[in-house]
């Protein structure tokens, strides 16, 4: 009896959880579905759901009127080369901290994360006025710049936390055998430590694609990322439902998919540790 | 332990990263200082020479700070009290034995990866729009009559795009630190006989403190910046001009620098106060 009563709750349970959590992703699906309706069919009354005449043409007409590829790459370039040169300049930081600790390690750590809660809006003008001195603006290479800067704290105290649960004995086991820093770097800690950065790498190009701060008023016409480029949407002409569906799921479909692969380091990457 | 070699060459691996980032820090922001104390209109005269406090006092004194301060309060508490709640509810749906749990969790978290724009243009064209959007075929449907979300119900509106998009973070936090509960406890208080309400308020909220205090402190932060969300869907219009959004409009639109820098300082203190309470927390499970 006690086996029908737990298999019972497992069915309410089951069947709560699903309504719920197709509750919170239906905007997501109505999305999806609407960029497969003809314009007249997004705003049909009453909505239709499944039963409509499947198409491809907001796809074509996205890229055939504004060029979605440009916006595309320079999501890519910007999302991808920030976290890249990121982590290159990250990695020793984290690896010194985590394997030559000193008395100041914690202070410094906290410092970084501290230049991350530093508020855009407040050196919005700085900012964008050195852009304008040194030309960057609207380029990708400045919101290369920045968005890695304000990663960097995730990205180093991420790899710091991996790093930290290498076993020291390993790293001495090499420094006992003779190997040199370099060697114990390249053939010791790099193989241990790949799982580590490559999660480290997959939250932070989410986090870069997704962040519309700086990426929309630091870009206009040449460097706009996929976040500028939807925004442009918000001040349409005609009928434009099925148009903007079909843009923001091809915006959203990469990092969703990401983001799946992601969600442990989400924790771990957004809560510098605090929750375990 | 470490030699005195290794020493100074963790000293050089961390000075990139360091010297980065402390130039990021202090040049924007003893820039943003500067202009503060100084009467500055890029379009209008340029640099107008030093005023002291006059940008700090006229940025708090004039007519659009209070409602911005409101505004802001508003929205961060609405968003904080709606994501805490039903994070708390979900995430221990979500522990729970059922089919499907992986499938279920990836459609629980997938708003979160969805970016700011996109999801306010989703939201406020194809859910909020009183003509053509889902709440309005619903609500006709139910014989009412269609609300225009965005401008009637303004900043209820923006608390509902961005509670859908942090709803995910909360919920896993929180389901993460469920998971680290003891079971054992709880079945023994099951066997006791302590009726449900009994067993999470006693053993569940007490385990859930302090994720809820890193997920609220988290989210203070990130939400007192939100801008995209207001940025594509009211322009700041309908009273909901954050003191983020005020402080754009002043640096960017009107050109005011001094004044927009001056707000500028009053958000980084703002921001540092929340910010001190959750390094004090981080910093402590540092040294654990």
């Amino acid at each position: 009896m006690a086996r029908s009563v737990t298999t019972n709750r497992k069915h309410a349970n089951t069947v709560l959880a699903w309504g719920v959590g197709l509750l919170i992703f239906f905007p997501i699906l109505w999305t999806i579905l609407t960029s497969f309706k003809t314009e007249a069919q997004a705003i049909a009354s009453p909505p239709v759901f499944l039963n409509f005449d499947w198409t491809l043409e907001n796809y074509a007409i996205v890229q055939e009127r504004s060029d979605y590829m440009r916006f595309l790459w320079n999501s890519v370039i910007i999302a991808g080369g920030s976290t890249l040169l990121g982590v290159i300049i990250a990695v020793p930081a984290a690896w010194s901290m985590a394997f030559v600790p000193s008395k100041r390690t914690k202070d410094i750590l906290l410092w970084m994360l501290s230049t991350k809660m530093l508020p855009a809006v407040g050196v919005l003008y700085p900012i964008y006025l050195i852009f304008i001195r040194l030309g960057l603006l609207d380029s990708r290479v400045g919101l290369v710049i920045v968005i890695m800067l304000i990663n960097l704290p995730i990205i180093v105290w991420m790899l710091y936390t991996y790093f930290r649960e290498i076993p020291g004995e390993i790293l001495e086991a090499a420094r006992m055998d003779g190997a040199t820093l370099r060697e114990e770097i390249l053939y010791v800690l790099t193989p241990m430590a790949i799982p580590g950065i490559a999660s480290t790498i997959l939250l932070n190009i989410i986090l870069a694609w997704n962040e519309a701060f700086w990426t929309l008023n630091l870009t206009a016409a040449r460097a706009a990322p996929l976040t500028a480029f939807i925004a442009s949407y918000s001040s349409p002409e005609g009928l434009f439902y099925a148009k903007l569906s079909a843009a923001s799921t091809m915006a959203i479909a990469p990092i969703l998919i990401l983001g799946w692969f992601s969600q442990k380091q989400l924790v771990r990457g957004l809560t510098f540790g605090a929750v375990k | 332990m470490a030699t005195q070699h290794s020493r100074s060459a963790a000293r050089f691996m961390m000075a990139p990263a360091v010297i980065l980032l402390l130039g990021w820090m202090l040049v924007p922001l003893t820039m943003t200082l500067w202009f503060s104390f100084k009467k500055y209109l890029p379009l209008r005269g340029g640099d107008l020479g030093w005023v002291g406090f006059d940008n700090y006092v006229r940025f708090v004194s004039s007519s659009s700070f209070w409602p911005a301060v409101q505004a802001t309060l508003v929205i961060v508490l609405g968003v904080l009290v709606v994501t805490v709640c039903l994070g708390v509810l979900l995430a221990i749906l979500l522990d729970q034995p059922m089919w499907g749990q992986g499938v279920v969790r990836i459609l629980v978290i997938a708003p979160f990866f969805v970016m700011p724009t996109v999801s306010a243009l989703v939201w406020k064209n194809m859910f909020m729009d009183p003509v053509n959007g889902l709440f309005a075929h619903l609500w006709k449907a139910f014989g009412a009559e269609p609300i225009s979300w965005l401008s009637e119900a303004s900043l209820f509106s923006i608390i509902l795009i961005v509670s859908w998009q942090w709803l995910p973070f909360a919920t896993l936090i929180l389901l993460t630190a469920i998971q680290s509960l003891d079971s054992e406890q709880l079945e023994a208080a099951e066997m006791d006989g302590a009726p449900v309400l009994k067993r999470f308020w006693y053993i569940i909220l007490p385990h859930l403190s302090r994720a809820i205090t890193v997920v609220v402190l988290i989210q203070t932060i990130f939400l007192l910046s939100i801008f995209a969300e207001i940025f594509v869907t009211t322009q700041g219009s309908f009273g909901t001009r954050t003191l983020t959004y005020l402080i754009y409009q002043r640096v960017l639109e009107s050109q005011n620098v001094g004044l927009g820098s001056a707000g500028g300082v009053y958000a980084i203190i703002l921001a540092n106060i929340v910010a001190i309470f959750l390094m004090r927390i981080v910093g402590r499970n540092l040294d654990a």
